[in-house]
This record gives C-alpha cells, sequence and structure tokens, in this order.
C-alpha cells in the first residue's frame, strides 16, 4: 500500500516536474487494405485506420482523468505504406492522402508509417515510393515518413543514403514557407525498430499483431528533480536515483499502456523507455546533464553523463514493465529541448558533439537546422555516418535534419508547439560528394555474423 | 473501485468540510482521511470508495479540481491503481 508521501510526490512529479504520459500509438496492420488500385486501397486504408483508432482520443482522455497524469499525444502507425503500394508506386500519394484524412478524423496528432524498408537495396517500386515523400510530406499535415536505410544485419545501402539526401533537401525546399518543416517530419534510420511509439519514425512492422498499443513515457523533469535532492552524490549514486525514478515513471506508463490495451480491443505491445524532452522549462534532457556536472550540455564531459542517463533509464525502466520496446533512452532532439536549444544558441554544442553523443543513447541527429544551402550529398554524408554509428554498434541511429531554406547560421527556425525552435547549426563545408555518389553497399560488420 | 483524493494549499476554515459534503453528495464512501499541515500548508489525502458514484471517474475528477478552483485549493481525484503501480514493486 502506498504512503501519503508517495501520492504527494506523484501530483508533485506532474504539477511541477511536467510528468506526462508522452504518447499512446496505436499500430495498425494496413496489409489486408491491398487491392488492384491506389484508388480502392486508399479507400479501404481510410476506413480501416478511422474504425480500429475510432476511439483512440477518447480513451486517452478518459484514462488521463482516471489517473491524473496527463497523456500528451495520440497517435496511429500503419504498416509502411510502401509495401501496399508495390504495384502502384507512383499512385502512393493518393494512400497518403487517405491516412492525412484519417488523422484528421480522428483528431490524432501525428500517423506514422509513409515507410520503406531498404536497409540492403532499394527494389525498383522502393525507388519509386522513396521519390514520391517530399511531394507527400508537403502537401500532407500529420503524415511522418521514415526509411530504413541500413542496419547491423546487412550494412549501410549507399543508393538510398544518397536519395535520403535529396529528400531531406527537397521536403525543406517544398515547405520553405514554414522553415522547411517537410523535413521534420521525415527520418532516416539504420536498424529502426517496428514498434517505435514515438514520432516521426513510427511505424507498425509486419512482424506485430493486426492492432497494437504502444506507449512512450517521459519525464526528464522529474528525473533532474530527483537529481537535484542529491547535489553531493557521486555517480554511482546519481545512477541509483535515476534508475528509482525511472522505475516510478515507467510504472505509470506500464499501467495506461495495458488499461489503454484493453479498453481500444488491442494487444498491449511495449512500453517506450524514453526520455522525451520538450521546449518547455524544466523538461529537458540537456538539464539533467548540467544537473549531473556538466555546466553547459556540449561541453567536455557531456558524452559521458549521457551515457550513465541513457543505461540508468533503461535499467529503472526495464524491471518495471513486461515488456519493453521501441527506442527506449535519452533523446536529444535539438529544437525540442530548451537546454539544448541555449547551447545551441551560445555555440556550445555542434554537430560533431551531438553526433558523438548519439554513440551512447537512443536516436541521433534530432530535428537539427543546418543552412539551407547545405548539398544534399552533405546531408547523405551525415546520413552515412550515423547509419554507420548504429550498424557497427548494433543499435538504432536516425537523422532528422532540416535544411532550413534561405537560412543560414546565426538565423533560427520555429516550428512551434513540440516541434519547437532551432538555431542554424554550421556544418562542415567540406566535399563528401565523392563519397556519396560511389553508391553500393557498405558491408555488415564482421560481429553480425553470429549464426 | 477506489479512488485517492488529494486536496493541498493554503489552510483555511472549513475545507474538510466542503470537500466531504461534496463527495458524499456524489455518493462517494470515505474510508480513511489523514491531514497534515506544515505551516500554512494544508495537505488531505482521502481514501474513498466510489463503487457507489452514478458517473465516470474522469468525469468526477474534472467536478472535484473545479470543486478546488472554487474554494482556492488544488483538489485530484485519482485511481488508486496509479500509486499502486508508481510506489509499490
Amino acid at each position: 500500500m502506498f504512503t501519503k508521501f508517495d501520492v504527494l510526490e506523484t501530483i508533485q512529479m506532474v504539477e511541477k516536474e511536467h510528468l506526462d504520459i508522452r504518447t499512446i500509438t496505436m499500430g495498425l496492420s494496413l496489409l489486408s487494405c491491398i487491392r488492384d488500385s491506389a484508388r480502392e486501397t486508399a479507400n479501404k486504408v481510410y476506413d480501416l485506420v478511422c474504425k480500429k483508432a475510432e476511439k483512440i482520443v477518447k480513451t486517452a482522455e478518459d484514462l488521463s482523468g482516471e489517473y491524473g497524469i496527463p497523456i500528451v499525444n495520440k497517435r496511429v502507425s500503419v504498416t509502411p505504406v510502401s509495401l501496399l503500394c508495390a504495384a502502384f508506386p507512383k499512385e502512393a500519394p493518393l494512400i497518403a492522402k487517405a491516412l492525412d484524412d484519417a488523422a484528421d478524423t480522428l483528431g490524432i496528432d501525428f500517423l506514422g508509417g509513409y515507410s520503406a524498408l531498404v536497409q540492403k537495396a532499394t527494389a525498383e517500386y522502393e525507388k519509386e515510393f522513396i521519390l514520391t515523400i517530399p511531394e507527400v510530406l508537403a502537401s500532407t499535415k500529420r503524415l511522418c515518413a521514415s526509411v530504413n536505410v541500413g542496419s547491423t544485419k546487412t550494412g549501410v545501402n549507399m543508393q538510398a543514403v544518397a536519395m535520403m539526401g535529396e529528400a531531406f533537401k527537397q521536403a525543406a525546399y517544398l515547405t520553405r514557407d514554414a522553415d522547411g518543416i517537410g523535413a521534420a517530419k521525415l527520418v532516416a534510420f539504420c536498424n529502426a525498430v517496428e514498434d517505435n511509439p514515438f514520432m516521426a519514425g513510427a511505424f507498425h512492422g509486419v512482424g506485430e499483431a493486426d492492432v497494437v498499443v504502444n506507449v512512450g513515457v517521459s519525464g526528464p523533469g522529474v528525473v533532474k528533480k530527483a537529481l537535484e535532492k542529491i547535489p553531493e552524490a557521486d555517480l554511482t549514486e546519481a545512477a541509483e536515483m535515476i534508475k528509482r525514478t525511472a522505475f516510478k515513471i515507467t510504472r505509470a506508463g506500464q499501467l495506461v499502456a495495458k488499461e489503454a490495451a484493453r479498453r481500444l480491443n488491442a494487444q498491449f505491445g511495449i512500453v517506450d523507455l524514453s526520455l522525451a524532452p520538450t521546449p518547455a522549462m524544466g523538461d529537458s534532457v540537456a538539464q539533467i546533464l548540467e544537473e549531473l556536472g556538466v555546466s553547459t550540455v556540449g561541453g567536455h564531459g557531456t558524452t559521458a553523463a549521457l551515457a550513465l542517463l541513457n543505461d540508468a533509464v533503461k535499467k529503472g525502466g526495464v524491471m518495471a514493465s513486461s515488456r519493453v520496446g521501441g527506442l527506449s533512452g535519452a533523446f536529444i532532439p535539438v529544437s525540442e529541448d530548451i537546454g539544448m536549444i541555449e547551447a545551441a544558441a551560445k555555440g556550445e554544442i555542434n554537430l560533431d558533439k551531438l553526433e558523438a553523443m548519439t554513440c551512447v543513447c537512443s536516436v541521433g541527429l534530432d530535428m537539427i537546422a543546418i543552412p539551407g544551402d547545405t548539398p544534399a550529398t552533405t546531408i547523405a554524408a551525415m546520413i552515412a555516418d550515423e547509419a554507420a554509428i548504429g550498424m557497427v554498434n548494433n543499435k538504432t541511429t536516425a537523422v532528422r535534419i532540416i535544411p532550413a531554406p534561405g537560412k543560414t547560421v546565426g538565423d533560427e527556425v520555429s516550428f512551434g508547439g513540440l516541434l519547437g525552435r532551432a538555431p542554424i547549426l554550421p556544418v562542415h563545408g567540406t566535399d563528401s560528394s565523392k563519397l556519396i555518389l560511389r553508391g553500393g553497399n557498405i558491408p555488415a560488420p564482421i560481429h553480425s555474423f553470429k549464426n | 473501485m477506489r479512488a485517492v483524493v488529494t486536496v493541498t494549499g493554503k489552510d483555511n476554515k472549513g475545507i474538510i468540510a466542503k470537500v466531504s459534503a461534496f463527495l458524499s453528495e456524489k455518493g462517494a464512501n470515505i474510508e480513511d482521511i489523514s491531514q497534515t499541515i506544515l505551516g500554512e500548508y494544508f495537505a488531505m489525502i482521502m481514501i474513498v470508495d466510489i463503487s457507489g458514484v452514478n458517473e465516470e471517474l474522469a468525469a468526477l475528477a474534472k467536478e472535484c479540481a473545479e470543486l478546488g478552483r472554487s474554494i482556492g485549493m488544488s483538489i485530484y481525484l485519482q485511481h488508486e491503481d496509479i500509486f499502486n503501480a508508481m510506489h509499490s514493486v
């Protein structure tokens, strides 16, 4: 039985420390929607999504009211759309429109899964599909796209990497009136996971059940407050404190996930143990690293502090949930984290340090604005670097980068809401085009041959 | 089904009376009350059985929050499972 101090602690977490369930994401298999034509498939897709996810917003609101914990986002992820349109890839935008319309009807904030999995090679229909991504992101509001360009088992598909460099440029250019927001809805992955509830990279893998509920928990503010109570603790004790806090946060997520799945007649998928920041004050992962003792995030020691944080969150969370999955770790999106935004504005954090940080935490170069005139091959080279880190280290890495049209270092982009704002970070002006234009694959590392 | 009602804020006359009157009118049965005063700060926690309440928990929680605003306190009504989940292994 809980004590009155436990009750007050939970309320304090919600009221003052931004404890929330970041997202309830319903994963839906759309394979049963495939028909002879794109038009018929799109109609079927719209109907299925609207029917299966009909109650997601209401259920989330009910649970939030009953447990007294905010549930910030309600989302849907679907089977990679490229698989639905293998027979008519050029008409994939019809499916995109149907999905965006369904998201609008349901009142959810994002729908993910305009995706292709091309980690080994790019089939002809996948090529056609990837070419449609920029235009789709410009013409839809809530749809998110992702492409898996590599994995530890297959190596990195450099043709796909080159295409993604172009896709980011195009997506940003086509949404140039809104600071290139199209690129903020696009992710290039290595080792993409099939049960990720977080956007923009969520999609519903083909190995999943028909209808699944995945939940992403959050609470960087709660972790920071817990660390503030032990300012003189050594790092072993700090890690213990983070573990205990992550346990409590994850238990809340587990409860909500199980109950949401029951009410929505879905399978309980996973709880994603991630610390996801928002631009709000006191909801920052960067500020946890600063609380641990790095005076400004991006300085020396940042990677070490992040490694400790990421590991402790996992260890605390794993015991709290019966099924853990998704990305599970600390997120470091620049535009969505007030500590990151401030460090970037002061010039204390740069792309090289961010890349180093991605070696020890989940995801990768996330929500980073760069000059609009950055060549596509340079963006592709950044994707290749991140994919190599993921491939060699057996972990998920990703790139969500915004080449802000018409802007350069010293300017800022602003997307509002959870996507936040970000100063433009400088990129190396050196030419990487030869590496990218060679094509081919970066072979899988020797340690991937485990059979 | 049981819920936990937490009332916090600046101490004032008649808080317990107002909150318990509201709960009894709704059909909730108070099973346990504990109260602390730290200086001017007042915190009361009640365990209530809400099986007899004729409305959804989320709606009742909303009304409690509104009552809190009207008497200058912060009032939460939450399903007890959230505390069992977060604070016991």
